[in-house]
């Protein structure tokens, strides 16, 4: 992974400096929150409903042990014992105390991390396929160029202070598994003549204006990158909207130019400026690629992990749900649960930090990920190692197998924390995934991405859920709104709207009606909840949710 | 005809903590809800509002908040006043750490 150089150390405890400076004259007084918040927004600082929230980058959702084992001293000494995994691979801590951020901040720094950038009307946090350099279906590891466009866009003068936040997303494989099409701009790598480039979507997002983005560029050079995402930037910047906030997202603009005048635009400007470009941007790419090359990889015994596998029937299911293939037939990758029957989606506690930081260290090349899903990943382990892996996250409470089942939710944090949110999401979460175990249904339904924001900022990524939810305020009180048919991968599709919302009560069980519609509706168990909508489309899963609307049609 | 005047409290966040805090009527701020000065005419509320704009050293994003009349102090009529009152409902933290609101 990416070593800081001096140059970054440098800047890095230079912005933290500027930042403590800050915040000791917004405490004195010589600052007014006006004027403090845009600053502290820069550093991924928030005002929440019951306490501030630091928001760090995980830069393309990469760690190492020592970065991990970080993350849970700061939860220790500064928050109440955890952190939240978000669904831009970044991680929240939602207590810190306003004098203390500076400290969490130049502790941060000491194992190469930051804040910056993770707020703002700014390039955010470049987010990559959390399987990056060990997925099967992968062209190339797209993470040297995430950092490339990382350094690019951190600081940089002409976007500081864009029309709204700006994100990009970055895959290198066939399957998206980084959401590429619900970005401002999605890369992802192809292949041409033997060349490796990108193909470019722009003006995709969810938010209140749910679109998929269009692609502008089938292929794009790799030389070409920087200086395209630039031009693309820098079109938008000046013609999209300052008028209204909700419309002033990149997706907004593309929609009302349409596709062909924006690409035309764009190139205009790439033509203009690609020049300036002088290849420093590549020379400095090359010395930024091998610092992601493999791991030397071990052989390991695999007998023991055949045994296990056949012996202990936990290890199977575990194995069976929550195991991907590794581009090597003895390595598996591993995606840890952080959505336990009834706990929280995406938290983890001090402890269980340590551990997978040791389990990293120990056994896995000392790599971690951090998936969009609010997952931890072991990109690289191999398989004879996996019965004491298992073994050691059973005992964390870290070993659920439900990866890609109906426990396996997305939430963002709600009215539980979040100042904007219109309704709760954690609780809704928690229940569906308590009684889904309580009927012992969940490996039966197989895979189903439940996905739940609690406003219509959809920072839980409802619109791309198989079942969506939205949780809304109508006329003072919760109601959850549910769209069908979503997907967030290379067959992205935006979900329908099933109809009226239902309320707190109503919603467990207006979801268990339709997933067991759903298990009635399939030709067969190998085809999933998508499909079958697919297939059937709305009508229904409808009848299914609103039974009193068919008796008075009847 | 003008709608009626509901009651109100000023409430804010903290600078320094970030946590809930009220105004009381000795122009203190409180962090239980029961303590808050429950305000029930329209231009008094406006000056306690102004009253607590003028405390940027002390307090962040002031707002008044509708509140009912209840047996111990004011009461939430909305749930976001309610969650903001007691704290998340995942764990028990917050405001719900301190025994004496619980």
């Amino acid at each position: 992974m990416y070593n800081y150089t001096e140059f970054d150390t440098a800047f890095l405890a230079e912005r933290n400096a500027q930042f403590r400076a800050q915040v000791e004259r917004r405490i004195a007084g010589h600052l007014t929150e006006d004027e403090f918040k845009p600053l502290r927004l820069m550093n991924g600082v928030y005002l929440q409903l019951h306490a501030y929230m630091l928001r760090v980058a995980i830069p393309y959702g990469t760690l190492n042990g020592a970065q991990m084992r970080q993350l849970a001293l700061l939860a220790e000494t500064w928050d109440k014992g955890y952190g939240h995994f978000t669904t831009r691979q970044n991680i929240q801590y939602n207590w810190p105390k306003l004098r203390d951020i500076p400290d969490m901040l130049d502790a941060l720094g000491e194992v190469g991390l930051h804040a910056i950038q993770t707020s703002g009307n700014t390039i955010r946090n470049v987010t990559a396929d959390h399987f990056a350099g060990a997925a099967q279906d992968e062209l190339a590891d797209p993470r040297p160029v995430a950092e490339l466009i990382r350094q690019w866009s951190t600081d940089h003068p002409e976007f500081q202070f864009l029309g709204r936040k700006f994100k990009i997303a970055i895959t290198g494989a066939e399957q998206d598994r980084a959401v590429t099409r619900a970005h401002d701009i999605g890369l992802r790598m192809v292949e041409r003549d033997g060349e490796i480039g990108f193909e470019v979507l722009v003006g995709g997002g969810l938010g209140r204006t749910p679109l998929i983005g269009k692609a502008i560029r089938d292929f794009l050079p790799k030389a070409d990158l920087l200086p395209y995402l630039e031009a693309v930037l820098s079109v938008y910047n000046l013609l999209g909207r300052r008028d209204n906030k909700y419309k002033a997202r990149i997706k907004i603009m593309v929609h009302e130019h349409g596709i062909d005048d924006i690409r035309d635009r764009v190139e205009e400007r790439f033509a203009a400026i690609r020049p300036s470009f002088s290849g420093i941007d590549q020379q400095l790419l090359a010395q930024i690629e091998p610092q992601f090359a493999a791991p030397d990889f071990l052989a390991t015994d695999l007998a023991a992990y055949d045994a296990t596998y056949k012996r202990d029937p936990l290890f199977r299911a575990w194995a069976d749900t929550n195991l991907t293939a590794h581009r090597r037939d003895d390595h598996a990758i591993v995606t840890i649960s952080l959505k336990a029957h009834g706990e929280t989606p995406g938290d983890a506690s001090a402890a269980q930090m340590r551990i997978m930081a040791d389990l990293a260290e120990r056994y896995a090349y000392n790599e971690l990920r951090i998936s969009h899903e609010q997952n931890v990943i072991l990109p690289h382990v191999p398989r004879g190692y996996l019965p004491e892996i298992h073994a050691q996250l059973r005992k964390a409470g870290l070993a659920t197998a439900n990866v890609g089942l109906i426990s396996d939710i997305i939430a963002c944090p709600g009215m539980d924390y979040c100042a904007l949110a219109t309704a709760r999401s954690i609780p809704i979460a928690q229940e569906i995934a308590t009684r889904f175990d309580d009927l012992k249904l969940e490996h039966e339904i197989g895979e189903l991405k439940i996905k739940i924001s609690g406003c219509i900022n959809a920072c839980g990524h409802h619109h791309v859920g198989h079942i969506g939810i939205l949780g809304l305020d109508r006329a003072g009180v919760e109601n959850y709104q549910i769209t069908l048919g979503g997907d967030g991968t290379e067959t992205a599709a935006i979900g329908e709207r099933a109809g009226p919302g239902f309320s707190a009560d109503e919603i467990i069980p207006a979801i268990e009606r339709l997933v067991l519609a759903y298990l009635d509706l399939r030709e067969d168990k190998s085809e999933t909840f998508l499909q079958t909508y697919r297939r059937t489309g709305l009508a229904p899963f409808k009848a299914a949710l609103y039974p009193e609307a068919k008796a008075h049609a009847a | 005809m003008p709608r009626a005047f509901t009651p109100k409290v000023v409430t804010a966040s903290d600078l320094l903590e970030g946590d809930v805090i009220y105004l009381t009527e000795s122009d203190d701020w409180t962090r239980e809800l029961s303590q808050a000065e429950l305000i029930t005419d329209e231009a008094h509320a406006q000056l306690r509002l102004l009253l607590a704009e003028q405390q940027p050293d002390i307090v962040v994003g002031p707002y008044l908040a509708d509140m009912a009349n209840g047996p111990d102090g004011p009461e939430p009529v909305h749930f976001r006043e309610a969650f903001r009152r007691k704290g998340p409902s995942n764990y028990a933290h917050g405001k719900q750490e301190l025994a004496s609101n619980v």
